[in-house]
């Protein structure tokens, strides 16, 4: 820097301090520190970045001058979900999320992180409580990483190179697992009921075979349907040696049975209800969960953290079954481990201590309940029938908009004068469903809110 | 108390709440919160799961603990006091894994309302500001490194290597190339996430080991690995090492000789930030670790970012979208002239780690950022000097060099007079409220520590550091035992760590826990 000043951030930006340490190496310049850089490779340019905001006013002016232009959930009315939620995220949720300690710690041992092990052991137990399952790992990015990884966990526990998909299965979601099983394994899609919304058993069955390691759908399904058949499915692909991996919203695990209990080999999902902010889709973590079978539990690519003793007595914890991973065997490991979600997870697990059994109980009731409200207000709007799918809708269902004569895109554009985030257009990725919206619900909705969009589709709808 | 940490370390215990499995804290009919009931009107239209067949209803509850908030605040409280943060340490034996600042202000960006309560599928128009800093923080990405268009998606540096796994991968398909091109080189101190996920990608992996002397990759058997079978390269530089790696464009030049790609790993950029870029040493991708190099926290491990950068002929590959602004000013998620099957996670990004990053930026500019490339390595090549007079202490490899921001360093010396190795400095060394890594397996280095100041540590600091390895050092001569039988003033002592490699005892849950033991650890 100038020899005037000193940033902040870097002590030793002082140039008398520098000339200091310059001279206990035994060099004139920092530039000698250079030399094993070639000439040619050298960047001697300047890089075209805006002069540096150097005070915290300045920071905070301009930063929060970009973040002010935005218009939140909260200062709208939203009913967008498809995969990120909106729910009420408990102040204690974000108090441990932003403790300095857990927030800037990495990779330290049990001897000086004990708190983060402990932490991540409890997450992977209330999710265990939640699912049912004795194996939990430590969160992957998301719950479509998840997915992908636990098809591939299939695969290799199966020795196989086939998995079915459900059509239904969100679009983005069915991209990123196709790509990450790129190049060896083969993805095939089965259908879903168009009336219904459930799955097309037949189809399925018809794609059965002694090459396929699993079978993949949502529960409840990205178009909102709670799918009744989880017991039939797992039969069918238990009888033809493969598993059954189950994409499950833990926040509807306190009135609905887990997957595990109709014969989910593998569970996975996203954590981001569980107390984690949406923040346009950046709040994610995903979970995997098994029984604790050996044949499973070495297939794992996370870490896994495990409770153990120590000479004194004490609650201890470890990585549980370390070789698995490419940490210790690079391209040997299972699949690759790094950097992915740990804190989401902690926080998820503070989420799940503060509400326990009765509050998941609680907020998967309301849930259900204002889904039902509101999608019967909607369905006596002329022109507009809700749910589009018959089946039991969890947090999510289908409005089609057909008889308004209208896009879901115009529709969505009329509410959003009237300050409402309309669902999610659904008319590009099934165009099948016509023009159609998925809309969400949550416990962060009133009775009001509910009757204010119905009373504003309604108005909007005449133009 | 001890005036002068820099010579003598302080009296430091870590903090220890003996604190219960939190299952052990509950008690039946206490709540941690309460959720909004349903209006009468909508409670009137029943339970929709009563529709659902029986098999469906959840009938047991989630055996959760029931806790009061403030029980459920005071145990994870206690816990982040038993967890060592970069904030309270002088966290520079982490090195790979750039332990710098996290600036507090950034933090109030991360955590504000107008980010946090935003939904990805809302409309453009209602979340410009959050656009327009993605599309701001490409841009200086782009300068930082030379590439032309970045992914900001992964969540952090493994999942960037998947995204230039994909990209590779799709390019190579693409290019009907997929019978020919089926082999990717890279080196053994590259982070095990570019062997594992060159593999996953469905390519044979060749790793090149360093030459003995000069500690970079040996040319010579490099050379021999690269051939018309070569998809690309996947390559660090510096290596963990701390050396860089002169020949970087010759290597990158035979790659493309052959028509393979050459990716480089920059996780650990904090070196060469306005110093030496991907463009000029011939990558065709690079990507930068946000909650490393550029200052978001590391969050016990994540949500961090990896951006994925890539040069023109390769844009078509990256994962959509990317944001670009129209004629009017208007910024929008793009999805042409990208790859939407090219996808590797949801939505955009770790919004919280880009924000932090580009507030980061931004308090920097182009000087700053080149000063804290100059001062990361001042402090280095500082430390370096100090910690070579250790005895015991060596630095293997290319004798008499300086170190760019990092170096590998060995205890091979120490074990040789006291038995003591690493593992035992490393557990002596949490008594002093500090850490020391090893290093990625396998150790190439004998008895490995990787120490990387950055640009955040004071010169006494940097010394305090260094009074404590000696310490440590003067222990293990006098008194083995005290490294032995450490760590002394930890939260815990010593783990039985053979029971969580055995599938018999291992318990990964307090379900599983259960199931197998009572009391403590009374097998069932």
């Amino acid at each position: 820097m100038s020899d005037t000043f000193t940033h902040p951030y870097i002590p030793n930006s002082d140039p008398v301090i520098q000339r200091w340490m310059m001279d206990s190496i035994g060099i004139e310049d920092i530039e000698e520190l250079f030399a094993c850089i070639p000439e040619s490779l050298r960047f001697r340019g300047k890089m075209n970045l805006p002069e540096p905001l150097l005070s915290e006013a300045a920071l905070r002016r301009r930063v929060m001058g970009r973040l002010n232009k935005n218009r939140t959930c909260e200062e709208a009315l939203s009913f967008l979900g498809g995969g990120c939620w909106q729910h009420q995220v408990p102040a204690v949720c974000d108090e441990v999320n932003r403790r300095s300690e857990f927030l800037t710690a990495y990779a330290g041992e049990p001897y000086e992180d004990h708190g983060r092990f402990q932490a991540l052991f409890e997450y992977e137990s209330l999710m265990a409580e939640l699912l049912e399952t004795d194996v939990v790992n430590v969160p992957t990015n998301d719950g479509s990483q998840a997915a992908a990884t636990a098809l591939r966990m299939a695969c290799r526990a199966t020795g196989r190179d086939e998995v079915l998909v459900a059509g239904s299965t969100q679009p983005d979601r069915f991209r990123i697992v196709r790509n990450y099983l790129r190049p060896d394994i083969r993805v095939t899609r089965f259908g879903f009921d168009r009336t219904t919304g459930l799955l097309d058993l037949k189809d399925l069955k018809s794609k059965v075979s002694d090459k396929v390691a699993a079978v993949f759908f949502e529960n409840p399904s990205f178009l909102g349907c709670v799918e009744t058949q989880g017991r039939e499915i797992a039969e069918a692909i238990h009888a033809a040696g493969g598993l059954l991996v189950v994409f499950a919203d833990p926040s509807s695990l306190g009135v609905l049975t887990p997957p595990s209990r109709y014969g989910a080999d593998l569970s996975c999902g996203d954590i981001q209800p569980l107390g984690i902010h949406m923040s346009f889709g950046g709040g994610r973590g995903g979970y995997i969960a098994s029984a604790d079978e050996e044949r499973l539990v070495q297939e794992y690519p996370s870490r896994l953290f495990g409770i153990a003793p120590t000479e004194k007595g004490e609650w201890g914890f470890g990585d549980v079954a370390w070789e698995r991973t490419s940490f210790a065997k690079r391209e040997n490991g299972k699949e690759f481990v790094g950097t992915a979600a740990a804190l989401w997870g902690i926080t998820a697990g503070v989420y799940l201590a503060l509400m326990g059994p009765k509050g998941m109980r609680e907020l998967g009731e309301g849930i259900m309940q204002r889904a039902r409200y509101l999608a019967a207000l909607m369905d006596k709007i002329p022109g507009v029938a809700a749910p589009r799918l018959s089946a039991v809708p969890f947090k999510e269902f289908v409005v089609n908009f057909d008889g308004t004569g209208l896009s879901v895109k115009e529709i969505n554009r009329r509410l959003l004068d009237r300050n409402i985030f309309g669902g999610q257009d659904l008319s590009a990725d099934f165009p099948e469903l016509g023009q159609s919206a998925l809309y969400c619900t949550t416990e962060v909705h009133s009775k009001a809110d509910l009757d204010r969009l119905a009373s504003e589709l309604a108005s909007c709808l005449k133009g | 108390m001890k005036t002068n940490p820099k010579t003598e370390p302080r009296d430091f215990h870590q903090a220890k709440w003996d604190e219960p499995v939190i299952f052990e804290l509950s008690t039946p009919g206490e709540r941690g919160v309460l959720l909004p009931g349903t209006e009468p009107e909508i409670a009137a239209l029943g339970n929709p799961w009563e529709d659902l067949p029986k098999e469906l209803h959840r009938t047991s509850p989630p055996a959760l603990p029931e806790m009061s908030q403030m029980r459920v605040l005071k145990h994870y409280l206690r816990l982040s006091q038993e967890n060592l943060g970069a904030d309270l340490n002088i966290d520079i034996g982490q090195g790979t894994c750039t332990m710098k600042y996290s600036p507090k202000i950034n933090d109030q960006f991360a955590t504000s309302p107008k980010l946090a309560e935003l939904h990805p599928l809302q409309a453009p128009s209602t979340v410009q500001g959050t656009l327009e800093i993605l599309y701001e923080t490409e841009q200086f990405l782009k300068e930082i490194s030379g590439l032309d268009r970045f992914c900001l998606h992964p969540g952090g540096g493994s999942q960037a290597i998947l995204g230039i796994g994909s990209v590779i991968r799709n390019w190579v398909d693409a290019n009907g190339m997929a019978d020919r091109k089926d082999e990717i080189v890279t080196t053994i101190f590259s982070h095990p996430s570019n062997p594992a996920v060159a593999k996953i990608k469905g390519f044979k992996v060749i790793t090149i080991y360093p030459d003995p002397v000069t500690g970079r990759p040996d040319m010579k058997a490099f050379m021999a690995a690269v051939n018309e079978r070569t998809a690309a390269l996947l390559i660090t530089n510096p290596e963990d090492i701390g050396l860089y790696n002169p020949s970087i464009r010759e290597m990158t030049d035979l790659v493309h000789s052959v028509g393979g790609l050459c990716s480089y790993d920059q996780a650990n950029a904090n070196g060469v930030l306005g110093i030496a870029r991907a463009r000029e040493a011939g990558f065709d991708l690079c990507f930068f670790n946000l909650h490393k190099t550029f200052s978001s926290p590391h969050g016990c491990g994540g949500p961090g970012s990896g951006v994925l950068g890539v040069q023109k002929h390769l844009v078509p590959f990256l994962p959509a979208p990317v944001v670009d602004v129209d004629d009017q000013g208007n910024y929008f998620l793009q999805y042409e002239g990208v790859d939407r099957e090219n996808r590797i996670k949801d939505y955009y990004g770790v919004l919280p780690a880009i924000v932090r990053a580009y507030a980061w930026m931004l308090s920097l500019g182009d000087e700053g950022l080149r000063e804290v490339a100059r001062v990361s390595i001042l402090n280095n090549n500082y430390i370096f000097r100090k910690i070579l007079r250790i005895p015991g202490a060596d630095a293997p490899f290319a004798a008499g060099e300086h170190r760019m921001e990092q170096v590998r360093y060995s205890w091979q010396g120490l074990k040789d007079a006291t038995g003591c190795g690493v593992a035992d400095v490393q557990n002596r060394i949490f008594d002093f409220g500090m850490h020391i890594w090893t290093s990625h397996e396998p150790w190439i280095v004998p008895e490995p520590f990787t120490i990387e100041p950055t640009e955040s540590y004071s010169k006494d600091e940097l010394d305090e550091y260094v009074a404590v390895l000696e310490q440590i050092v003067r222990e293990a001569h006098e008194n083995p035992d005290i490294l032995k039988k450490a760590p002394h003033r930890s939260t815990i002592h010593h783990v039985d760590h053979d029971v969580l490699e055995d599938p018999k005892r291992w318990a990964i849950t307090w379900r599983a826990y259960n199931r197998k033991y009572r009391g403590y650890f009374e097998a069932r």
